[in-house]
């Protein structure tokens, strides 16, 4: 199933400011992203990439501005429609893989405990984690777990899905097996928001990269471009720190 | 796993009849030097009786039943109290937060025989409420206010990435809580919880001072028509001891039990 991409509005930040006290943590932040695209965020640390992702599903409240959903400024209205994955996971650890994936399901979506485990046990497959149903998080690896965080996320039938740096608190070997299940998800066709470091992951993916510094979007342009030839003398000096090591 | 409620209660029972046997022989030394003369004998009289060929509960046994009742009530109004308390004082609501924060303050801060004479010469009558039920109101606002700090403490302690998960799954606060966070909670709490229920029944011997024929009223009952105070007060803090040791060792083996698969050691 690969959706064609479409002229629909996933998403649009239209004049949003977010203040943490007399930190100013997003700056007139303009940007719109279409059903199926897929926009990777990247920045120094403190560049308000996290801040303007929590923006999107209601997670940080924003000061001015407005963010809507597929045209609807509720955020609260949005039930899982927007599927977020974090940087800690953030499993449910006294429940095991399976029924971590089954709760939303059956508490938001009133579905059936067989229907729930159905298509439970369709994400798990599709992470390739579906031996592992019967565990608990803490007896999983970080990749696995991480796996699992997506997987639980899709059973919500998500529109968009959002990703908060989800490989970063991995150890190296296990990045990659996370980067496939992101990577095949794009591929089908999933609208993505990716705060990530994982710049090949950019650059097979990405319709567009989103560049961040001190609160303000720098520049915007599909990664090919501005991975080679950045127009901003900011994105100049950030990807030389990242890129030459 | 029967083995982890059987342990703790075998050596607590190893380590209570050694320690009596010592207590038995200062005290028995003392006794005769008083000229006290020992009556062990008449004890089970005040258990149990046999009449018309079947065997009845006495008076002490009478008192466990009521302790027991007291107790029980007022731990699940004390659960009640503590958890709605401590969801207040996380709230968002300002008046909530202060009527939680006053409530705790004003219980821990008051002797608690003032409080259940206040409640029984006071707030009793004019909310007419009878001597039992007065009872169970004054115990479970005394170790609910207790109780709301050990939730709080266990509701602070939980990541609020796991908040933010089950926002992001568009799971509703209700389920939020009684589903990700409350299970947490119980298990991180369930030590400090244990203390409560133990103290909770301890605590239940003063409303006696009610005139509630609790197992501390039976034995002072006993002891004013015996004279043998010796025996029965012994009788009655072994009961007492009886109890709050097999809830210990109960709490110990759900504690085991409790997210032994989840938990990271």
């Amino acid at each position: 199933m690969v959706l064609k991409k479409t002229k629909v509005k996933a998403l649009e930040f239209h004049n949003v400011d977010k203040w943490f006290g007399e930190f100013q943590a997003l700056k007139q932040i303009n940007l719109s992203v279409q059903e199926g695209e897929i926009v990777v965020v990247c920045g120094p640390s403190g560049s308000g990439k996290s801040t303007l992702i929590r923006c999107i599903n209601g997670l940080e409240p924003y000061t001015s501005g407005q963010v809507s959903v597929f045209d609807n400024p509720d955020l609260n209205q949005q039930k899982g429609k927007v599927g977020m994955v974090f940087q800690h996971f953030y499993l449910f650890p006294h429940l095991t893989v399976l029924e971590n994936l089954m709760l939303a399901p059956l508490r938001t979506l009133k579905l059936s405990k067989q229907e729930a485990l159905e298509r439970a046990m369709h994400f798990l497959t599709r992470v390739k984690i579906a031996d592992q149903a019967d565990k608990y998080p803490v007896q999983l690896s970080g990749g696995q777990q991480q796996r699992v965080a997506i997987a639980r996320s899709l059973c919500m039938m998500p529109r968009i899905m959002l990703f908060d740096e989800p490989t970063s608190a991995l150890d190296p070997e296990m990045i990659n097996e996370v980067l496939d299940v992101m990577v095949e998800l794009a591929q089908e066709g999933m609208t993505m928001v990716c705060v990530t470091h994982e710049m090949g992951f950019a650059k097979k993916v990405a319709d567009r990269v989103v560049f961040m510094d001190e609160g303000e979007i720098i520049e915007i342009a599909p990664p090919e471009i501005l991975f080679s030839s950045p127009h901003q003398e900011r994105t100049k000096t950030f990807l030389n720190q990242i890129l030459t090591h | 796993m029967i083995l982890h409620i059987v342990k703790p209660v075998l050596s607590a029972v190893l380590q209570i009849t050694i320690l009596l046997l010592g207590i038995i022989w200062l005290l028995d030394s003392g006794a005769q030097a008083m000229g006290y003369s020992w009556q062990w004998q008449r004890i089970p009289d005040y258990l149990f009786f046999y009449e018309d060929g079947q065997w009845w509960p006495a008076e002490l046994i009478n008192g466990l039943v009521v302790t027991l009742k007291i107790s029980a009530l007022s731990l699940i109004a004390t659960l009640l109290i503590g958890l709605i308390t401590a969801l207040l004082r996380v709230s968002n609501s300002i008046v909530g937060r202060i009527l939680a924060r006053c409530y705790v303050e004003l219980i821990r801060n008051t002797p608690l025989l003032v409080q259940i004479y206040l409640l029984y010469f006071v707030f009793g009558p004019v909310i007419g409420l009878d001597r039992f039920s007065t009872a169970i109101l004054a115990l479970a606002l005394f170790q609910g206010a207790y109780t709301a700090e050990i939730f709080r403490a266990g509701l602070n302690s939980i990541d609020v990435g796991q908040f933010e998960a089950a926002k992001s799954l568009g799971l509703p606060a209700y389920y939020t809580y009684k589903d990700v966070i409350l299970p947490q909670v119980l298990q991180r709490t369930l030590p400090p919880l244990t203390n409560e229920v133990v103290s909770l029944i301890k605590n239940s011997s003063i409303v006696s001072v009610m005139a509630i024929f609790d197992l501390t009223t039976e034995g002072r009952n006993i002891v004013s028509e015996t004279a043998m105070p010796f025996e029965i007060w012994f009788t009655v803090a072994a009961i007492y001891l009886l109890l709050t040791l097999s809830l210990s060792a109960l709490a110990a083996g759900l504690e085991h039990k409790l997210g032994a698969q989840w938990r990271k050691e």
